[in-house]
């Protein structure tokens, strides 16, 4: 249990919100030229990392906005929040 | 050479207090060199190490473990075991590990407490009853023992449930595996672990492995913080860990790892002698030999290495739980705790060899892995043994997510693990 700081909202519980995963994977540019391999790859194959990890959050109980955030997933802390399309604040 | 437990070994040992008990297991430092080498020392890591002693003649191995063995998952889940699964693959799985669960108290000489006191699945709305009706026909022709029970039924199986049609998600009915059960998760681990100690397995505990050494598409050992251990075979059971693992040898596995959490009540009097499961609304109950509720909850949806869960999903299983069973309105709960799993997309398991020669994966049991763990222990060491898969697990392979052939038990079987 955590606060979030929703990007258009500000601080909410956690609880109003749903993770979206890993964030930054594209979608296939040319879906018909994929490989086997390359759909598992993206579909599936996850970094899953223990660590600060990039992520989607949505604000599901609230804006119903999507955004990114990056967060330290060992212990729950929050990095920083950003909005879809912009770039990472930190690397 | 280990004494036997039994009734007399019980008594001769109460002559001197109880304090002249042989060790379970010895402490040993980890030699140079092994034949395999088992990354960590869970029930299924335990399991695989004591078969392949066992059954594989391979007794120059070793298990290393970051913490104490069976401190992770096998020491917080809620022990339930059936095999009622939906598919094919599945079934075999988990009746594999259920058969070997009958037997095993006695083969390792330790007693696991396996109590076959039935799981009843619970049904709240008509696409759980026709789901269940579904798994129950599927049961049986893979001659599980599964049956479907009517409302009334479920009351006289269980007579605490609130079965009354006025509640926000009444009781439709549901299924019966009279096979199932559970059993004492700590001393799977340690019965294991004294078996495998005995047939010459080096369990080596405090000791995280923090690197996975190859040389080009064939493992040559592992680092550790005990040191450099070389290993031509190298098997994971790692849990909510296995991608940290596999991300050290580069791999990169269709896992996502998020806390799940189970909670005890206070210990009282025998209340209710079954384990009875409910998906739609996420509650599962049991009583301890200890007179504790054990009760689950769900998974947070976000991924989390932090052993903590969210509160709110504590308090939805909790209202579940008092709607169902009024009787336990008063409880307290004693405990609450969480757990990291390692959940597949298609909420399978995978035992499979990698695309690198000696590296193994057995991990991606999610919410629900104890129930196999004999199971998974055997066809483990069986897949690192022979370097082949076992027929029984020979689905569960990594490949599956590339071929597209995976074992649905997610959506097909609305299955609480």
């Amino acid at each position: 249990m955590f606060l979030i700081t929703c990007p258009f909202c500000g601080e909410r519980e956690q609880s109003e919100f749903k993770a979206g995963g890993e964030a930054h994977i594209e979608r296939p540019k040319q879906p018909t030229e994929l490989s086997d391999d390359e759909w598992a790859e993206y579909l599936f194959m996850r970094k899953n990392i223990k660590g600060i990890q990039f992520e989607r959050w949505n604000h599901a109980h609230g804006c119903r906005k999507w955004f990114n955030m990056i967060r330290d997933t060992s212990n729950d802390t929050i990095k920083a929040v950003y909005k879809m399309g912009e770039k990472p604040p930190v690397k | 050479m280990k004494n036997k437990y039994s009734i007399f070994s019980l008594i001769k040992n109460a002559f001197s207090y109880h304090e002249n008990w042989q060790k379970a297991w010895k402490d040993p430092t980890p030699k140079k060199e092994y034949d395999a080498v088992i990354i960590g020392g869970g029930g299924h890591g335990l399991a695989t190490a004591y078969y392949l002693a066992k059954k594989h003649n391979m007794k120059n191995i070793a298990v290393v473990e970051k913490g104490w063995i069976g401190g992770g998952n096998t020491g917080r889940n809620t022990t339930i075991i059936r095999s009622n699964y939906l598919w094919d693959a599945s079934t075999g799985l988990y009746d594999h590990a259920l058969k070997l669960w009958e037997g095993l108290s006695q083969e390792i000489n330790y007693n696991v407490m396996f109590s076959q006191r039935g799981v009843m699945n619970l049904a709240h709305n008509l696409q759980d009853v026709r789901d269940l009706k579904r798994r129950t026909h599927a049961n049986r022709l893979n001659g599980i023992d599964a049956v479907y029970l009517s409302t009334e039924e479920v009351k006289k199986f269980c007579p605490i449930i609130n079965t009354s049609q006025d509640i926000r998600y009444p009781v439709l009915g549901g299924t019966l595996q009279r096979r199932a059960g559970t059993a004492r998760h700590d001393a799977v681990a340690w019965g294991y672990a004294r078996g495998a100690d005995e047939m010459g397995v080096d369990i080596i505990q405090n000791c995280e492995v923090k690197g996975i050494k190859r040389s080009g598409d064939e493992v040559e050992g592992i680092e550790t913080t005990r040191g450099f251990i070389k290993t031509k075979k190298v098997g994971v059971v790692a849990a909510g860990h296995s991608s940290v693992l596999a991300n050290m040898a580069g791999l990169r596995l269709p896992l996502e790892s998020k806390p799940l959490q189970a909670l005890v009540s206070e210990p009282v009097k025998p209340i209710i002698d079954t384990v009875v499961m409910s998906n739609a609304v996420h509650a599962y109950v049991s009583q301890s030999d200890k007179g504790e509720l054990v009760i689950g909850a769900g998974t947070d949806d976000y991924i989390s290495y932090s052993q903590k869960g969210s509160h709110d999903i504590v308090e939805g299983t909790l209202n579940a739980i008092l709607e169902l069973y009024p009787i336990f309105s008063r409880m307290r709960m004693l405990r609450q705790w969480g757990g990291i799993v390692d959940i597949c997309p298609d909420a399978s398991p995978i035992i499979s060899k990698t695309t690198i020669k000696g590296l193994y994966f057995n991990c991606g049991w999610g919410t629900g892995g104890f129930k196999a763990t004999p199971g998974s222990g055997d066809l483990f060491a069986h897949t690192i043994a022979n370097d082949e898969p076992h027929k029984l697990n020979a689905a569960f392979n990594l490949n599956r997510f590339i071929s597209g052939d995976l074992v649905d038990e997610h959506g097909a079987a609305a299955v609480a693990h």
